[in-house]
C-alpha cells in the first residue's frame, strides 16, 4: 500500500471526527476487548489443539507396546498414563532393524541432499550469468526457463522414465545412452534437479540481480574472473536466498513419494522413506503397530530442518508462491 | 523480473575513468593456449569419467548401505561444482574474446541441458504419446481423450478434482486467516501458536496418511482404535468406516490437505496482515467501525492481492495431489481424482496413452491458473 491510499482517508477525518469518541467506548469497546482477550485466546488455543491432535496421536501411538495399539484407542493413554506394559520402544527398534527403515533413512539423506544442492548450484551459476555477463539472447533464455515454471512435473514422469529404460534416438544417432537408469541414485536426482530449476533460477535471478552493481563491477576492474566474484561475492551475498529454496527443495524432495516411486522403486535397498512407509501401510493388519514409529522416524529430519530455518523456509515461501 | 540493471560504470578509486576502459584485461592473462585449453577439456572429460566410473561402482558394490550413500553424496554434492570449475578452468585458456563469448554459455548450459531433458523434451513427448496407444506405437487420434472423459472412473476423478478445487483452497485460507489474525492480537505465544498449525508443512503426504489413519481408523466392534469413531460411538451412534463411506469420504481425504496447507495459507496472509498500514486502521476506529467491520472493509480488501495467490497456489497443489489418496484409499470407494488416476494407469496398467492424456488434462488444467497467479504475483511485487 501506498501513501497515494492513506492521504485521501487522512482528509477525509476531520469532519467525522466529533461523532466518534462518543461512540467509541459503548459501540466497539465490548467487541475489542473480547477480541483482546480470552475470545481470541480460547480461539487460538481451539484451533491450535484440533491441529496438533493428529501429531499427537502418532507420538503417543509411536511408544505404545503393540496390545496397547491394538485394542484401544490412543487418547486412553491420557486416561490411565501409567498402566502397566503401556510404554516401549520396541516399535522403534522393530521400525529399524527388521523393516529396513535405517537403511532408507539412508537412502533419504542419498537422494535429498544431492537433489538439494545440484539444483541450487546450477541454478546459481545460471542466475549469475542472466544478471552479469553478456550473451546473445539472454533476456528471452530467461523468460522461456521461468515460463518452465508452469509444467507439472507430471508431465515428465512418461518420458523421464521411457528415457531411462529405453535411452533416446532421433533419426538413427543416440541422444541418450540406452542405460539402467531406474533405481540409481543420480538418476533420481538429476530428475528431482530438472523439476527444481526453473523456480530456483527465477528466485536466485531476483536476488542477485539486487546486489549492487558496483560492488561486482570494482571487483572485476581489481582483476576477478566471473569464477571467483561468483564464488567468493555472489554466493556469500545470497546466502539468504540459496537457504530460503535450499530448506524448501529439501522437504520438497524428502516428502516426495510419487517421483522416488517410479524412478527409484520400492525396492528395499534403494527405496526412501515415503516409500517404505507406504508400504508398511499397505500391509494390512500385520504391522499396524510399527506404523507410528516408521511414521514418525520419517517425519523427524524435516521437523528439525524445519524448526531450525524456519525463517528461510518462510522467506522462500513468500517469494515461491508462484510455484507451479 | 524486472530487466537487469545495467552494469554501471564504476568511478572507484582504484579504477580511474576514461582511458582505462576496457577492463577485461587483468595483467598475466593473455591470449590463448590451445595446447592448454585442449588439456582443460581433457580435463572436463576425465572428470566425467571418473564420475561414471564412481557412479558405475556405486551400482555394483556389495559394500554396506552406509559406505555407499557417503560416496553416493560425495559424487552427487563435490561432481557438480567441479564439473563447473574444471569447464571454468578450461574456458581460461581461450582468448580474451573467446573467454567472454564461451563462459556464459559454460555457466547457463547445465542448466539449459537439465531443462531440456527433465522438461522440455518431456512434454513435447507426452503431448505426442497422448495421440497414441497403449504402448505407443500406433497413433489412435483423440481416443485416449474420448476415453478419460467417458470411463467411469475418470468421471468421477474429474467431479472428485471439482470438489477438491471447491473445498480444500476455501477451508484453507479461511483456517489460515483466522489464525493469523487472531494470532496477531495474542499478546505473547503468537509465534509459538504459528509454529505449531505450520507445524503439518513439514509431514510428508504419506506422513500424514499415516497420521490420519489414527483419526479415521474403524473397528465394527469393541474398542474403537480411531480418535473420531472414538468420539462417534461415546455419543451413542454405530461405528463408521469413514474412509469407505462414500462420498464423504472425499471429505476425509480432503481434511488431510487442509490440516498441510492451512499453515501455508497463514504464513503469507500473516505478513500481508502485518503489512496493513496502521494509520489505516487506526482512521477506520476512529471512523467508528468495529472489529468486525475493520478485518472485513478494511484489511480483507487491503490483502485480497495475496488472498488470491495463495488460494490459487493452494488450487495448483490440490490439483497435483496424489500420495494422499494414492496411501490412503488407493482410488477406491469413489476417491479417485486425476492425478492419482495417470499414475495408476500409467504405472500400475501400463497405458502410456491414457496416462499421457490425463498429463495433458492436468497440464491444461493448471496453466490458466499459473497465468493467474504469475500475473498477481508480480504485480504485488511491483507495488513492494
Amino acid at each position: 500500500m501506498s501513501t497515494t491510499t492513506e492521504t485521501p482517508r487522512e482528509t477525509e477525518l476531520p469532519p467525522e471526527q466529533p461523532p466518534p469518541p462518543a461512540a467509541k467506548p459503548g459501540k466497539g469497546g465490548p467487541v475489542r476487548r473480547f477480541f483482546q482477550g480470552w475470545g481470541v485466546r480460547l480461539s487460538v488455543l481451539a484451533i491450535v489443539v484440533l491441529w496438533i491432535i493428529p501429531t499427537v496421536g502418532l507420538l503417543i501411538s509411536s511408544f505404545r507396546s503393540r496390545s496397547f495399539i491394538e485394542s484401544e484407542g490412543w487418547w486412553t493413554a491420557f486416561a490411565r498414563p501409567f498402566a502397566e506394559g503401556q510404554w516401549t520402544l520396541q516399535n522403534y527398534q522393530i521400525a529399524l532393524t527388521q523393516q529396513g527403515f535405517d537403511n532408507a533413512f539412508l537412502n533419504s539423506l542419498a537422494v535429498t541432499i544431492p537433489s538439494t544442492v545440484i539444483p541450487i548450484t546450477v541454478a546459481a551459476f545460471a542466475a549469475y550469468a542472466f544478471t552479469w555477463m553478456r550473451f546473445k539472447g539472454r533476456n528471452l533464455i530467461f523468460m522461456g526457463v521461468v515460463a518452465l515454471i508452469v509444467i507439472p512435473l507430471h508431465m515428465a514422469l512418461i518420458p523421464v522414465l521411457r528415457l531411462y529404460t529405453q535411452g533416446a534416438e532421433l533419426w538413427g544417432i543416440t541422444l541418450f545412452p540406452q542405460t539402467q537408469l531406474v533405481g540409481t541414485f543420480p538418476a533420481i536426482w538429476l530428475a528431482h534437479s530438472g523439476f527444481g530449476l526453473p523456480l530456483a533460477v527465477y528466485l536466485l535471478r531476483n536476488y542477485v540481480g539486487s546486489l549492487p552493481a558496483s560492488v561486482i563491477e570494482s571487483a572485476k576492474v581489481d582483476g576477478a574472473s566471473d569464477f571467483q566474484v561468483f564464488t567468493r561475492l555472489v554466493v556469500p551475498l545470497s546466502v539468504p536466498a540459496l537457504a530460503a529454496f535450499a530448506t524448501l527443495q529439501f522437504l520438497w524432495v524428502w516428502n516426495d513419494y510419487l517421483i522416488a516411486l517410479v524412478l527409484l522403486g520400492g525396492t528395499p535397498d534403494v527405496r526412501v522413506l515415503t516409500v517404505a512407509l507406504a508400504g508398511l501401510q499397505g500391509q494390512f493388519g500385520q504391522m499396524r503397530h510399527v506404523l507410528p514409529a516408521a511414521a514418525f522416524i520419517s517425519i523427524m529430519l524435516p521437523m528439525v530442518v524445519f524448526f531450525s530455518l524456519q525463517r528461510y523456509f518462510v522467506r522462500g515461501l513468500t517469494a515461491g508462491a508462484v510455484k507451479g | 523480473m524486472s530487466t537487469p540493471p545495467p552494469p554501471a560504470p564504476t568511478l572507484d578509486e582504484d579504477g580511474p575513468p576514461g582511458p582505462d576502459r576496457p577492463p577485461e584485461r587483468p595483467p598475466g592473462s593473455s591470449g590463448w593456449h590451445p595446447g592448454r585449453f585442449a588439456l582443460g577439456l581433457l580435463g572436463v572429460a576425465a572428470l566425467l569419467a571418473t564420475m561414471v566410473w564412481v557412479f558405475d561402482w556405486l551400482r555394483t558394490t556389495d559394500a554396506g548401505r552406509l559406505p555407499v550413500v557417503v560416496v553416493a553424496l560425495a559424487l552427487g554434492v563435490l561432481g557438480i561444482f567441479g564439473l563447473f570449475w574444471v569447464m571454468d578452468v578450461a574456458v581460461n585458456q581461450l582468448s580474451e574474446q573467446g573467454k567472454l563469448r564461451v563462459r556464459p554459455w559454460i555457466f547457463i548450459g547445465p542448466a539449459l541441458l537439465l531443462l531440456g531433458v527433465y522438461l522440455v523434451y518431456p512434454t513435447i513427448y507426452t503431448i505426442l504419446i497422448s495421440f497414441q496407444d497403449a504402448r505407443s506405437v500406433d497413433w489412435v487420434g483423440l481416443d485416449n481423450f474420448r476415453f478419460i472423459f467417458t470411463d467411469s472412473g475418470m468421471v468421477r476423478s474429474i467431479r472428485n478434482t471439482f470438489a477438491w478445487v471447491l473445498v480444500v483452497p476455501s477451508f484453507a485460507v479461511a483456517f489460515g486467516l483466522a489464525v493469523a489474525v487472531l494470532a496477531d492480537r495474542l499478546t505473547r505465544g503468537e509465534s509459538l501458536a504459528k509454529s505449531l498449525v505450520f507445524l503439518p508443512m513439514a509431514v510428508s503426504f504419506v506422513g500424514a496418511a499415516v497420521i490420519f489413519n489414527l483419526i479415521y481408523d474403524y473397528r465394527s466392534f469393541g474398542n474403537q482404535t480411531g480418535l473420531l469413531n472414538g468420539i462417534w460411538t461415546a455419543l451413542g451412534n454405530d461405528p463408521v468406516a469413514w474412509l469407505s463411506f462414500e462420498p464423504w469420504n472425499n471429505l476425509a481425504l480432503m481434511a488431510v490437505m487442509v490440516w498441510i496447507q492451512t499453515g501455508f495459507a497463514m504464513v503469507i496472509l500473516s505478513a500481508a496482515i502485518k503489512g496493513v498500514p496502521d494509520d489505516l486502521l487506526e482512521a477506520a476506529r476512529i471512523d467508528g467501525a468495529n472489529e468486525f467491520q475493520i478485518f472485513f472493509r478494511v484489511v480483507v480488501p487491503t490483502i485480497m492481492t495475496t488472498i488470491v495467490v495463495v488460494a490459487t497456489t493452494i488450487t495448483i497443489n490440490v490439483l497435483k495431489i496424489f500420495d494422499i489418496v494414492y496411501v490412503m484409499t488407493g482410488g477406491g470407494a469413489g476417491t479417485e481424482v486425476i492425478p492419482e488416476r495417470m499414475v495408476t494407469w500409467f504405472f500400475q496398467r501400463g497405458n502410456f496413452g491414457v496416462g499421457a492424456a490425463i498429463a495433458v488434462l492436468m497440464f491444461v488444467a493448471i496453466i490458466p491458473i499459473m497465468i493467474v497467479n504469475v500475473r498477481r504475483f508480480r504485480a504485488e511485487e511491483a507495488i513492494r
